[in-house]
């Protein structure tokens, strides 16, 4: 009898010995993989860094692009996206904001309601090149666009939409419902609701979706280059209709070239586009910050 | 009630003076040209997906004329700009898959094992910092992904596979793995922390490890956002672009072999978009068929992944 008692203990002693092994030696895994994950950012900083920082200058961004890597530089590729994300925030944020407000605000639960909702939700998934033979086909040539920026806008837009639709509905959705009851109160209409209280309420938020959606268009080459194709610009677009290059493809161009001067441009450029990147997530992440302390109080 | 408050209010306008009704109809007629233009702007987006349809099969309509159906989905060569010409896509699906399967390796174990640690172990603040850093991840363009690819990834991999050419299905699939990471960890990790701590409370109060409760009960409970999250991570696979036209190659080839060169289906499309095809010409109607083909592929893995949600979906 004893001796049965400390045979169970001795083995229930060593299952739990096991089973915390057991939980340290994964417990280890899931620490390794987030350190894999960290690590692999890391390394691609630092190479992008080492390699890139000798070929960036002030003169590499004024300068156009040259078949010498010495005399190379990424201005007209700058210009180009400055010009492209001015028109594709122009065409996205009325339609992403509006659609939200309608679907927040407006819908009804019906079969066209729930239609959209899906829609949506897919195209937020469909691959980016499909969206540039969808511009090829119908704004490069239906609509005699031309390979221009105005294409490429146009194009653009309907890819980052999913995004802007969704951040805003998101940002609509969490004002809370006493807005909207205290201007019932007052007698006003469900646009006067609408556009005097909602809107205003969740611009913020709304904000923060627009630039998040700027930020992934700014990093897009490959529906711009189904619009685009390959040119060598040295002149600056002028009018939306114009022929132009964005810096991603830029960047493309240089990876492209086999001489190891031209890796180095690459990384320049991809610095002076990360620098851009990080700005416009930093300041995503200062309105996101305001809002919440505007909530709060 | 809110179209009441409306009437009503139009009521009480028109009861009381001239000048106020005047005010209450313009407020009615902007309000209701402003709700049919939100109308629109709602279904701009089925449009959207009408337009892709339409343009995709308008254009290859032609190219199906002259190549059968049959022919493009079974053929085992793809040579469409090298004569003899060749329509089978087989090779560029090969392609696309390898480098998916290559990415999905690296990424859902990975992915999976930040989603637990940060769901289960990482006390709140570690994880409001380690959740942002791996995000950026997915925020950084799909270039700078082909760059690290070619520039060190290639190389590094090269002194192992010494006979390895630089542009391989295997350094372009374990980059885009690095990149999707954060896909799967965070949908995971939203899953993971949705399920109720008093599930969770339950399991440890019979004596489980935290390894056990993650096992047993947090990844159960969460499995159909887990399972969404490596579809997702899949249909972006599949789509993307840039970092294969870099790194994965040129060549078209029937091979699962993950050191050779190979050309996915996206990568064709870029390549021939590059060159100034002839609209209307056959080679350039391939890119609409190729784009079809990788359309209806995604279409499937998104349709996919929303029935899994509302089929396994449970709400706490």
């Amino acid at each position: 009898m004893t001796f049965n008692t400390l045979n169970y203990s001795k083995m229930y002693n060593r299952r739990i010995a096991m089973r915390k092994g057991i939980g340290d030696a994964f417990y280890s895994l899931f620490l390794l993989s987030v350190l894999v994950g960290i690590i692999g950012l890391i390394t691609l900083l630092v190479q992008v860094l080492t390699e890139g920082i000798p070929w960036l200058s002030w003169r590499f961004i004024t300068s156009f692009p040259s078949r010498h890597p010495q005399e190379a530089g990424i201005f007209s590729a700058l210009m180009g996206t400055i010009w492209l994300m001015g028109l594709t925030a122009v065409f996205t944020v009325p339609i992403g904001v509006g659609a939200a407000i309608y679907l927040e605000e407006y819908a009804p639960k019906n079969w066209l309601t729930r239609l959209i909702e899906l829609n949506i939700a897919n195209l937020a998934s469909v691959p980016s090149i499909i969206y540039g033979l969808l511009g090829l086909t119908i704004f490069v040539g239906w609509m005699a666009l031309g390979r221009s920026i105005l294409a490429g806008a146009l194009t653009l837009s309907l890819l980052v939409m999913p995004i802007v639709i969704l951040a805003s509905r998101e940002a609509i959705k969490a004002l809370p419902l006493t807005y909207r009851e205290a201007a019932y109160a007052l007698g006003a209409t469900r646009w006067q609701v609408t556009k005097s209280v909602v809107v205003p309420a969740a611009l913020p938020g709304i904000l923060t979706g627009v630039i998040l959606a700027m930020s992934r268009a700014i990093g897009e080459a490959a529906p711009v280059i189904a619009i685009s194709a390959l040119v060598y610009l040295t002149f600056i677009p002028t009018s939306p209709l114009d022929r132009f290059t964005v810096m991603p493809i830029q960047i493309f161009n240089w990876i492209s070239r086999p001489q190891n001067e031209f890796r180095g441009l690459a990384a320049a450029g991809i610095i002076v586009l990360l620098i851009i990147l990080l700005s416009m997530n930093a300041l995503a992440i200062f309105l996101r910050n305001r809002y919440q302390v505007r909530t709060e109080v | 009630m809110e179209q009441d408050l409306t009437k009503s209010k139009s009521k009480i306008i028109w009861l009381g003076d001239r000048a106020k009704s005047t005010w209450g109809k313009r407020q009615n007629i902007e309000g209701r040209a402003a709700q049919i233009f939100l109308l629109i702007c709602a279904l701009l987006s089925i449009a959207t997906t009408v337009g892709i349809v339409v343009s995709l099969v308008s254009q290859s309509v032609g190219f199906f004329k002259e190549v059968s159906i049959w022919e493009f989905l079974t053929g085992t060569r793809w040579t469409p700009i090298l004569i003899p010409r060749s329509y089978g896509v087989l090779p560029l699906v090969v392609g696309t898959l390898l480098v998916t399967i290559i990415s999905v390796i690296v990424a859902v174990p990975i992915g999976m094992g930040i989603a637990i640690f940060l769901s289960t172990y990482a006390p709140e603040q570690l994880r409001r910092i380690i959740k942002p850093v791996l995000e950026i991840l997915a925020g950084i363009p799909t270039v700078v992904y082909g760059y690290f690819a070619i520039t060190l990834v290639s190389p590094m991999l090269q002194k192992v596979f010494t006979n390895m050419l630089i542009f391989n299905a295997l350094s372009a699939g374990l980059v885009m793995g690095l990149m999707i990471i954060p896909m799967v960890s965070s949908l995971s990790e939203d899953a993971m922390m949705a399920v109720p701590q008093s599930l969770k409370e339950g399991a440890f109060a019979l004596g489980a490890t935290r390894f056990e409760v993650a096992l047993k009960v947090t990844i159960p409970s969460a499995l159909s956002g887990i399972i969404t999250s490596i579809i997702l991570a899949l249909s972006r696979a599949i789509g993307e672009t840039m970092i294969v036209t870099i790194a994965a190659g040129a060549t078209p080839k029937m091979t699962f072999n993950p050191i050779d060169s190979i050309q996915t289906m996206t990568a064709f499309i870029v390549q021939l978009s590059l060159g100034e095809t002839p609209h209307g010409s056959l080679e350039y109607n391939t890119i609409f068929a190729v784009g079809l083909l990788l359309f209806l592929m995604t279409l499937i893995m998104n349709l996919l992944s929303q029935w899994v949600v509302s089929r396994w979906h449970r709400r706490y």
